[in-house]
């Protein structure tokens, strides 16, 4: 099973992500240059966090021209797993791989903390590994996060169980307190309606090993590893 | 050059140079400079790039030990051995006049500049920390500045993707108008890595890189070599810079990638005067000289001087000395990151820095003098006339505390003792995922790994390190007394490592004063060097670099003598980093070190938050600060938390004990909206003969609050009095209230109240 990790120009946490795949979890991962046309073999595509193409203009609104973006759309169109975080979840919604848009935070500034998540649904590749009822601790690192779409899409991604993760409190209620960007129903993450994509905008690579006493953020990287290859066991 | 403006004695005054100055360059060279040339003086010659007024004192810190690998003014950072072939290369620098005019982008090039330093030295830049000084939260300009220049320093840490993992924030009035923007990043590299800024190999082709020259920052180094006034603010705005944190990053990439091939002979970052001071710099450490030709340089506008080509202080641009015959590697990487790069020149043989426009030779000067023979000023010094005043302060004037509880309340809510959540939470700390320590403790810890390393180290079993990271100064205590003052903050410093568990290794120090014409001004910065010199010899942290900062005053007079330390320290093990907060109920809390510093007739008061919060007064005799207690005191809790005893630490310092305890009752955050709190409950009845304010508030150095399982206390309290270190129990965690029992006495509070009045202050005083 490889891993591939985008690299855009200004993309920052993509060693972090190939440290936790292949370090951590122990699978072969290499980094993807923007400029390449081709996803090669890898079996997943992770589009890492960042200030790709220094979010000049709009947040991901350049990225989303690089030829590697082609190439992750036809890997994506034929099913293969895709997931963004961070500045990759709004790179994917620019390229319109995902729905909806993300905007400035209410508060106008970046916000670096740990928050927690509720799972929305266990029914996704992303997510299919974590315990029911499990509130995860994952950071969040952003100054655009703010989940945004017209009602007609909100309604169809509710409707379809398309959230997966909402920012709630520690008793896992969804509360406005409880909301760090505005998000529209505190949407930290969503899937596509095919269930291959998916966006989030905490960082789970950084919350993956006990030397930083995290560990939930590991599970959304289970959950992939196990949809690819039901067979694997994981730690 | 027909347009260039003649030599007048106005022209040169306005260049900041001395007639006695120019009478030296034309001794040095030979003849008269021409505008160009008096250009390149006064950009070297001004005291950011030449320490005229400080070289002499800067000579007596200690910057040497076994770990030195690169020394305290070799490069443009020092380097520090951590063993297994790795090393770690870190410095502090000052963007304070930038700051002051332009908040937002003066800030975000401090930061900028100090990790190019990093980066020049072949090491990876890993995490970034800061300290800020600003005037009093209820003046709205002064709001306008902070909130500027946080998230100027957000802006550009996080978008090129640095951690920025601690801090320190103060308030007081001294700095109205003159805030201070201390910038510090760390990097990290192995031994073979290290990179040089010297012009080796005579006929080696020079290379421009990064984005084209502008305008922008023109003579910034001489503009911050002045006092700051609001003529010169409105005039220099155009000497502040324009950062771009995105072409920083790839720029860094690139030059690793670069440094990788071997083909670099040497390489310089262009910071303060830009070109000039890279090529003449490169030219006098290769003993050599640098033929450039200012045509071939990338230019933002059209119609540029040479004058303002060269003094340009254009951000993100490196100077390499390629080896001859491998330029196609350079130009390959350079374009694989889609940056602009040019050839410019070469290296000669002839020491001089000659610099042609179009063929035309515009400036010929010798490298080695002009880099290495900047005047050397021993100014006057005279004790400053305050101190007789200071001298004489005694307890008698203020009565002792009669409403502890709500001095407690009122000291925590100070911004300058405040939470300062309101700062970190807009800066990425967590970044390159190695931050085990968060902002909010003592001091920050990362771990570094395989890919901490340029071009990710191959080992296969890669000897992971932990760092600690402190900043400190307590600017109040050095304006009181700069020497005990001084020694205080590399202690603070070094306790602060202590209590995360690190050992001290090396220091870098930021000296922030004002106008050192002044004797009075100057003596403070002398007494303050002697101090540092002294504290960080006697915890073997040998000064690998630093700034120093002048003028720092607006026409109302000149800040507090703000002497910046920040050291970093070795974590042996993961199970010895610790943090502040108490861990468990029924757990025992321990103070290392006296109650109150011995023979204190203030008893810990002189220049404390106490005097100034509560009764408005910033005036008696500091603490003094005994650095062999001191070093007894952070080498025992080591040893202490070595043996895996220790839960929490936190040091005593502004506010004294009732802030450290408080402190530690409810600092720890869980998430967002989720602090955790535990109280305890404290008997100090048994200290008596001491006023309660004291007690309480007093700051006198060497001590730390300490807890332990109840079931190791007694061994905990006998090992440290076993190394000399003064210990008691002094209660125990639990409840939700902090309970504090005096001799005469008791007062509570509740976690819950006072946590919310330290967290939000600074939040309410920003909305």
């Amino acid at each position: 099973m490889n891993f591939a990790v985008l690299q855009f120009p200004g993309s920052n946490c993509d060693q972090d992500c190939v440290h936790v795949l292949r370090n951590v979890m122990g699978y072969p991962t290499q980094l993807l240059w923007h400029k390449e046309n081709n996803v090669g073999d890898a079996d997943a595509v992770v589009v890492p966090g960042g200030f790709s193409y220094g979010d000049y203009l709009r947040t991901g609104s350049i990225a989303r021209f690089s030829p590697v973006m082609g190439a992750v759309k036809e890997f994506a169109d034929n099913g293969g797993f895709v997931l963004g975080i961070c500045n990759g979840f709004q790179i994917l919604c620019e390229a319109g791989l995902l729905p909806g848009a993300l905007i400035r935070n209410r508060s106008l500034q970046f916000r670096c903390e740990h928050v927690y998540l509720k799972v929305a649904t266990y029914n996704s590749p992303f997510t299919s590994q974590i315990p029911e009822g499990k509130l995860m601790r994952i950071p969040i690192a952003h100054g655009e996060g703010n989940y945004f779409c017209d009602a007609n899409t909100l309604d169809e991604i509710e409707a379809n169980d398309r959230i997966l993760f909402q920012y709630a409190d520690r008793e896992g209620d969804i509360t406005d307190h409880a909301n760090p960007n505005g998000s529209l129903k505190n949407i930290a993450g969503i899937c596509n309606a095919e269930r291959n994509i998916a966006g989030m905008m905490p960082h789970p690579e950084r919350a993956a090993e006990s030397a930083l006493n995290e560990k939930d953020g590991r599970l959304v990287f289970e959950s992939l590893i196990q949809s690819l290859n039901p067979a694997s066991t994981t730690a | 050059m027909s347009s260039d403006p003649s030599i007048t004695p106005e022209l040169i005054s306005e260049h900041g140079l001395t007639a006695e100055e120019y009478d030296r360059i034309k001794e040095i060279i030979g003849r008269e400079p021409n505008y160009v040339e008096l250009g390149i003086f006064s950009v070297m010659w001004s005291e950011h790039c030449s320490y005229k007024n400080t070289r002499a004192l800067l000579k007596g810190f200690p910057v040497e030990s076994p770990r030195v690998l690169v020394g305290a003014g070799e490069e443009n950072a020092g380097i520090l051995d951590i063993g297994d072939n790795l090393a770690i290369s870190f410095k502090i620098e000052s963007h304070n006049h930038p700051s002051a005019v332009e908040p937002f982008q003066g800030a975000a090039t401090g930061v900028g500049g100090i990790i190019r330093d990093i980066f020049t030295m072949g090491a990876r830049p890993v995490c970034a920390i800061n300290s800020l000084r600003f005037g009093d939260l209820s003046n709205s300009e002064v709001r306008r500045l902070f909130r500027g220049v946080v998230s100027g320093i957000a802006h550009y840490g996080n978008c090129f993707g640095i951690p920025t993992v601690a801090g320190e924030v103060y308030f007081d009035q001294s700095y109205e108008g003159n805030p201070l923007v201390n910038a510090f990043a760390l990097g990290v590299l192995r031994h073979d890595q290290i990179a040089r800024g010297a012009a080796k190999g005579v006929g080696n082709p020079v290379f421009y890189v990064g984005p084209a020259t502008g305008r922008d920052g023109l003579a910034g180094a001489a503009f911050a070599s002045q006092d700051l006034t609001e003529e010169s603010a409105e005039q220099q705005r155009s000497a502040v810079q324009v950062g771009d944190p995105f072409m920083e990053k790839l720029c860094m990439e690139a030059c690793l990638e670069l440094l990788a091939t071997g083909a670099v002979a040497g390489i310089q970052d262009m910071g303060a005067a830009g070109l000039t001071c890279s090529t003449c710099e490169t030219a006098a450490r290769g003993g050599t000289g640098v033929e450039i030709d200012l045509a071939k340089v990338p230019q933002r506008s059209p119609g540029m001087t040479p004058y303002e080509i060269l003094l340009s202080e254009s951000q993100e641009r490196m100077l390499i000395i390629v080896e001859k015959g491998r330029e196609d590697e350079v130009k390959r990487i350079f374009d694989k990151w889609d940056l602009p790069w040019a050839e410019i020149g070469n290296v000669t043989d002839t020491g001089q820095m000659v610099v042609k426009n179009h063929g035309e030779v515009v400036a010929d000067l010798p490298a080695a003098k002009l880099a290495d023979e900047a005047p050397v000023y021993h100014r006057e010094a005279k004790e400053p006339v305050y101190l007789d005043e200071v001298r004489n302060f005694t307890l008698e004037e203020i009565e002792d505390c009669d409403d502890p509880k709500s001095a407690l309340e009122k000291l925590l809510e100070w911004p300058t003792i405040a939470s300062k959540n309101w700062v970190y939470r807009q800066y990425d700390h967590m970044v390159r995922a190695n931050t085990m320590v968060n902002p909010g403790s003592d001091a920050a810890v990362i771990r570094i790994k395989a890919d901490s390393v340029p071009g990710d180290d191959a080992r296969e079993d890669f000897p992971e390190k932990i760092i600690a990271l402190a900043v400190d100064c307590n600017a109040t205590h050095v304006y009181l007394d700069p020497y005990e003052g001084s020694k205080a903050s590399v202690a603070e410093c070094a306790r602060n490592l202590a209590c995360s568990g690190a050992l001290p290794i090396g220091t870098t120090d930021n000296l922030n004063f004002g106008n050192p014409h002044n004797p009075e001004l100057f003596w403070q910065l002398k007494e303050s060097v002697r101090g540092l010199s002294e504290g960080c010899t006697a915890f073997d942290a040998p000064v690998t670099g630093g700034n120093v900062s002048l003028y720092n005053q607006n026409p109302d007079g000149a800040i507090d003598p703000t002497p910046t330390v920040a050291m970093v320290g070795v974590v042996e093990d993961e199970a010895h980093v610790t943090t502040q907060w108490f861990k468990d109920k029924g757990d025992a809390v321990i103070l290392l070190g006296e109650p109150v510093g011995k023979g204190d007739i203030l008893y810990g008061l002189g220049g404390s938050a106490y005097l100034q919060v509560i009764h408005g007064c910033k005036n008696g005799k500091p603490p003094v600060c005994d650095l062999g207690i001191e070093r007894t005191l952070g080498t025992t809790l080591l040893g202490l938390i070595q043996s895996g005893l220790i839960k929490s630490a936190h040091d005593c310092s502004e506010g004294g004990l009732a802030v450290t305890l408080a402190e530690s009752c409810f600092s720890e955050l869980h998430g967002r909206n989720t602090p955790c709190f535990l109280g305890a409950d404290v008997d100090l009845s048994s200290i008596v003969d001491i006023r309660s304010d004291a007690l309480l508030f007093g700051e006198s150095h060497g001590r730390i609050i300490i807890s332990t399982s109840d079931i190791d206390a007694v061994k905990t309290v006998e090992r440290a009095k076993l190394m000399g270190v003064p210990a008691q129990r002094i209660g125990t965690v639990g409840g939700d209230q902090l309970k504090v029992k005096l001799f005469n006495e008791e007062y509570a509070w509740e976690i819950a109240g006072l946590h919310d009045l330290w967290w939000n202050s600074i939040g309410n005083a920003m909305a």
